[in-house]
């Protein structure tokens, strides 16, 4: 075995993959929501604007400027990683425990919320199954072209703002999303500081300010996310 | 006080095993936790009975042979306090106690509350140890060491290698074990001459063993009967990875 | 038997220098044709382990622990003895010599505490460059303190865990040498017995402890570090394992026991609390640096605190006795071990005991956590702290010095030792007598080494603290591996020894016999019981103070319950499986003839010295009362067998270079 393959099949490499993809998906949840708090642009009254029109430009933007593209695959490959990664950790980590488990369990973590932290794979189970739901839900038809035009200035883009509008007019959807939110912000609760810890960064000076930036973020990104699709839904009650 | 204690009960390796349950009515709070466990054990021999196998020796939370789960924490309630040290003025009267053996693939059960440890001796083999033989060293004082490095060294070297951290963690990883024994040694300047070495050697062992990996959740440091922080293991991952990505060392 | 110490020739300061260069050495192609096994992976054994595996030999080391990282060296709390005279207090190889021969109340070897004190230095190097993380300055030198017996500063630290911090260093090293191939190493195997074929030791016994199976090892020397046998008298602060089964069975074989009267009482452990008590603790000698000892100087008061109706801070400073302040002001609360645990039995015989037992003195560190505090403050730039803030900087330098020994003070008995006095009381710690060794650490058995606590020849009568780890590492890494030469260069031509000898089947059918002999007596008593009345029988009439009338006495009781061992012995299980019941009989079995072994030892020493009190030699201030004319000479005890006296033979100690005479620490 080479020595790279030793070193990222080692349980330290293996580690350290979960921490630096982990990181690259917390930086891509920051120019998530910023792109998505366009779907809310109806709150600004700005006559310039039609509904979605924004959102739309943008989308179109995103899937269409190629930089934007080669990072998207780079993105869609460190989904796949994480979760797989993270998957083949679970189940090692199950099988060390041995065939018998405890009868009592009281787990004690320090600087961490326990029961998140030992259920990362559980947690990731669901924001991936959300994934999945999610990237049918608008990516897919996006990709796909199922979505009907709309024109801005003489510039036809696809309706995307309209799909999701329908979507979290839906309780049952806005429901889902609410929920996987509060999934995303345990798994950052315990993932956020985790990264760092992996990477070596356990400082006296940095770690309490890593600990303290980790717990804000990890309320306040899902906290933004889980706004859109409320005030969507809010929005379809009073049209 | 009364206490009914519920113990796993493992006749060798190859049995299933079984809880049992047991009545003790004459305990008092001055008692030792271990010190319970002979006097049910008397009452088990007088009773003709198979006495329950635990292990314990020194008895002063410093040889870290104790080994059993106490109502699911290794060591019992009490921080930073291994299983022989923890007095029975820690529970209450009527209280029902639930003890296991430390669980993971990697620590086999070899009868009742007594587990095999000796994964851990095979990863201090794989390097945990500074390769000089005696009457080689220099005078001692030739080797000036700041206070601050001798003291976090120290506080690694405090591990006691009971396998609290394996038992505790949701992954059986011996990651904060391995760390402690790495940071003791690495931290020294007599230590840093292998350093490199040794971080690899060390978790190529711990890997074979069959640990699981770390994911951060901390609950090793929570139930340390030494109280080793995981700072080590950040130290850990940063030596692994500078030695085996930043340096020409191969094992 | 003529005992001969093979005490080479010449000066004292040079015989081991001098003999270090003429004694008989085995070629580096020879040493890998020769096997040695290592019984014990305390200081001495992991540390003898490890060496011989580095010249080359090929060891085979056992353990009965599941690692060889437990043995109870790991629990030496305060420190290590070494004349490095860095503190240029005025130490030297020859005052570490005095102060160990002295202390040990001239009843050890000249030549032997010499050498040891020679070598002392080379430990603490040894041990620095294994990484062994001793106390530092800020400057980043290594810092020492102060033990009993001395009066300068020898005494190198790792906070309050020294002996662990010295185990895990040999442990490495002897781990290293495992994973070099050079060790094989037996977790969990007992020995049972020692097999000896035409006259030599070649070989031992032991049981796997895991499957109960008796399995035959050969070599060709045997080294024993099996430690001591303090737990004879049940409640000691040994371990809960450590036992006396491997040297005793040699001294069935042959081998001779060397002044087994001598016990080492230390002064501060935690007091007994109640019937169910395991074990005692101890509560380092280095504490003596910063506590003083002192008892209630009215009955009255000792009276109260023993009802609970007061408690030891409520005692104003002219009603409290600094006795030891008192009766020895040079030395003060550092008095030597042995004297220490004398006078505070003393107070409590007198009725100003203070546990509710009345088996109890106080320890207090107030004078020390104010001095620190103001020290502190004033580095600090704190001036006219206020006392609460003393306090609480004088608490935390107390943290800093002795770490973990107040917690686990307040762990143990539910009290803050820095609030309140601690309570302490005499307990059984070190067994000063042991194996017969020569000056090659050989007994009288050809081929069978005895090192550390498991041999009698340093500490004479009485051993000074933090002279244990020393004797344990010196014996291991830097005399043991020498001398062994002197007989292995003798073995060079000696194919390894077969285990299918008639020799090695004998001794495993015996073994059998003697184990399967235990589990049939299916009578009603469990060993423990047996032992606890075993241990009261030897702490009453054979601890801190004995006389003759009560160890002729005691014989008599040992006899007895020896017998009634043999027909109401009850050992659960079988054999041929994990059964701790049954090690723990063996153990007892031969505890009981040690501790009969002893009793005779005492009976015949009539004189006292050290540990040893006879109270009808003491003087009118209840001093030890030594007989140099009658008693200057080591007892070795031959074993007589089953039912008869054990034969006793003299080895005179001849005392060159010091004089001695009676120790005063006044």
């Amino acid at each position: 075995m080479s020595w790279a393959s030793k070193f990222l099949t080692s349980s330290i490499g293996k580690k350290l993959i979960m921490s630096l993809t982990g990181l690259f998906l917390i930086l891509f949840l920051v120019v998530h929501l910023i792109g998505n708090l366009q779907l809310l642009t109806f709150l600004t009254d700005d006559p310039a604007d039609k509904p979605g029109m924004a959102f739309n430009l943008y989308a179109e933007f995103m899937t269409t400027f190629t930089p934007i593209k080669v990072v998207s695959y780079g993105l869609y490959a460190f989904i796949l990683i994480h979760a797989v990664q993270g998957w083949m950790l679970w189940r090692q980590n199950v099988q060390a425990r041995g065939p018998i488990g405890y009868a009592v369990k009281d787990l004690r973590a320090v600087n961490t919320n326990a029961r998140a932290a030992a259920r990362m794979g559980w947690l990731g189970t669901i924001i991936f199954v959300f994934l999945v739901l999610h990237l049918y839900q608008f990516w897919l038809q996006m990709k796909i072209g199922t979505l009907a035009p709309v024109t801005y200035d003489g510039k036809t883009v696809a309706d995307l703002y309209s799909v999701v509008a329908q979507t979290y007019a839906n309780p049952v959807f806005v429901a889902v999303y609410l929920i996987s939110m509060f999934v995303v912000a345990f798994h950052l609760w315990h993932g956020f500081q985790s990264a760092f810890q992996t990477l070596g960064l356990n400082h006296k000076k940095y770690t309490p300010a890593i600990q303290v930036i980790g717990k804000i973020y990890s309320i306040v990104i899902p906290l933004g996310f889980a706004l859109i699709p409320v005030m969507m839904y809010l929005q379809s009650l009073n049209a | 006080m009364k206490i009914t204690l519920k113990v796993w009960r493992q006749k060798d390796a190859k049995d299933k095993g079984r809880f049992e349950t047991y009545k003790l009515d004459n305990v008092t709070e001055h008692m030792s936790f271990l010190e319970m466990f002979d006097v049910l054990n008397e009452e088990l021999i007088q009773k003709k009975e198979t006495p329950i196998a635990f292990e314990h020796d020194c008895r002063e939370g410093i040889c870290g042979t104790c080994s059993m789960v106490i109502n699911g924490r290794p060591h019992g309630p009490l921080q930073g306090t291994t299983a022989c040290q923890l007095h029975m003025r820690m529970f209450n009267d009527g209280d029902t106690i639930v003890v296991e053996p430390f669980r993971a693939r990697a620590f086999p059960v070899l009868c009742d509350l007594v587990v095999d440890r000796s994964a851990f001796d095979r990863i201090i083999q794989s390097g945990g140890f500074i390769s000089v033989n005696t009457g080689q060293p220099q005078d001692a004082n030739s080797l000036p060491v700041p206070k601050e490095v001798a003291e976090a060294s120290f506080s690694a070297a405090a591990c006691i290698g009971c396998g609290a951290c394996v038992a505790a963690c949701p992954n059986a990883s011996a990651m904060l074990f391995v760390s402690a024994k790495v940071s003791h040694l690495n931290l020294l300047p007599q230590g840093k001459v292998e350093a490199k070495r040794r971080a690899q050697s060390m978790v190529k062992q711990m890997d074979l063993e069959g640990f699981g990996n770390c994911s951060n959740v901390t609950a090793c440091e929570a139930e340390c009967p030494k109280e080793i922080s995981i700072k080590n293991i950040a130290r850990l991952n940063r030596e692994y990875m500078s030695s085996a990505v930043g340096s020409e060392t191969e094992v | 038997m003529k005992l001969d110490g093979k005490i080479p020739a010449g000066a004292l300061a040079e015989k081991w220098t001098k003999y270090r260069s003429s004694m008989p050495l085995v070629a580096p192609h020879n040493k890998l044709r020769l096997d040695v096994i290592v019984v014990g992976t305390g200081l001495a054994g992991a540390s003898a382990a490890a060496s011989l595996g580095e010249l080359g030999y090929n060891v085979k080391c056992f353990t009965f622990h599941d690692s060889p990282r437990r043995a109870h060296s790991i629990a030496a709390q305060g420190g290590i003895n070494a004349a490095k005279n860095y503190r240029n207090d005025g130490d030297s190889v020859h005052r570490l010599f005095y102060d160990t021969i002295k202390g040990g109340d001239y009843r050890a070897r000249e030549a032997n505490v010499h050498r040891l004190a020679e070598v002392s230095g080379s430990i603490i190097d040894q041990c620095v460059a294994q990484g062994v993380p001793f106390a530092r300055e800020y400057g980043g030198l290594l810092d020492t303190r102060s033990f009993g017996g001395t009066q300068v500063q020898r005494t190198f630290y790792a906070k309050g865990q020294t002996g662990q911090q010295l185990l895990i260093g040999a442990y490495q090293a002897l781990s290293r040498q495992i994973s070099l191939g050079k060790v094989q190493m037996y977790n969990r195997h007992e020995m049972l017995d020692l097999v000896m074929v035409d006259g030599k030791a070649r070989g031992i016994i032991a049981r796997n402890l895991v499957t109960g199976k008796l399995e035959r090892f050969s070599a060709h020397a045997v080294v024993l570090a099996t430690g001591g046998y303090g737990n004879v008298f049940y409640l000691s602060t040994n371990a809960m394992t450590c036992n006396v089964t491997a040297a005793w069975r040699t001294v069935r074989r042959g081998a001779l026991m060397a002044n087994p009267c001598f016990t080492q009482i230390h002064p501060t452990c935690i007091p007994v609390s109640g019937d169910y008590q395991s074990k005692l603790t101890l509560m380092s000698e280095s504490l003596r640096n910063d506590g003083r000892v002192w008892a209630p100087k009215k009955k009255e008061d000792a009276q109260a605190i023993r009802e609970g109706r007061k408690k030891g801070k409520d005692i104003p400073e002219e009603d409290r006795d600094y006795f030891l302040e008192r009766k020895y002001p040079a030395f003060g609360n550092l008095v030597p071990r042995d004297v220490a645990s004398r006078a505070s039995k003393a107070m409590c015989d007198a009725g100003h005991g203070v546990a509710p037992t009345g088996l109890a003195v106080f320890m207090d560190f107030a004078a020390a956590i104010e001095r620190y505090g103001r020290s502190r403050a004033s580095a600090q730039g704190i001036h006219n702290p206020d006392k609460d803030t003393i306090t609480a900087l004088g608490e935390k330098v107390i943290d800093e010095k002795y770490d973990n020994l107040f917690a686990m003070y307040e762990k143990i008995t539910g009290e803050n030792a820095k609030k309140t006095p601690m309570k302490i009381y005499p307990a059984v710690h070190y067994t000063m007598g042991g194996l017969w060794v020569d000056y090659n650490l050989q007994t009288n058995i050809p081929g069978l080494f005895a090192t550390g606590e498991c041999n009698f020849s340093d500490h004479g009568a009485n051993r000074l603290g933090a002279s244990a780890l020393m004797q344990g590492l010196a014996d291991g890494y830097f005399v043991l591996p020498y001398t062994i030469g002197t007989f292995l260069a003798g073995e060079i031509s000696t194919p390894r020894i077969s285990t299918d000898l008639p020799e090695f089947a004998a001794a495993e059918s015996e073994t059998r016999a003697r184990l399967l002999g235990f589990l049939s007596v299916n009578g009603k008593q469990s060993v423990e019981s047996f032992h606890r009345r075993l241990g009261r029988i030897m702490w009453e009439y054979c601890g801190m103070a004995r006389n003759a009338e009560g160890l002729t006495k005691a014989r008599k009781m040992v006899q007895d319950l020896q017998a009634e061992f043999q027909s109401d012995l009850f050992v659960p299980g079988t054999l041929d499986e994990f059964n701790p019941e049954l090690e723990k009989a063996a153990r007892v079995a031969d505890f009981m003839e040690l501790g009969e072994l002893m009793i005779v030892d005492a009976l015949n020493r009539n004189e006292s010295c050290g540990g040893h009190f006879r109270t009808e030699y003491q003087t009118e201030e209840g001093e030890a009362m030594r007989d140099d004319e009658g008693y200057a000479y080591v007892a070795a005890w031959e074993y007589g067998g089953m039912g008869k006296e054990p034969v006793l033979h003299r080895e005179d100690l001849i005392f060159e270079t010091v004089k001695p005479t009676s120790r005063s620490y006044k």
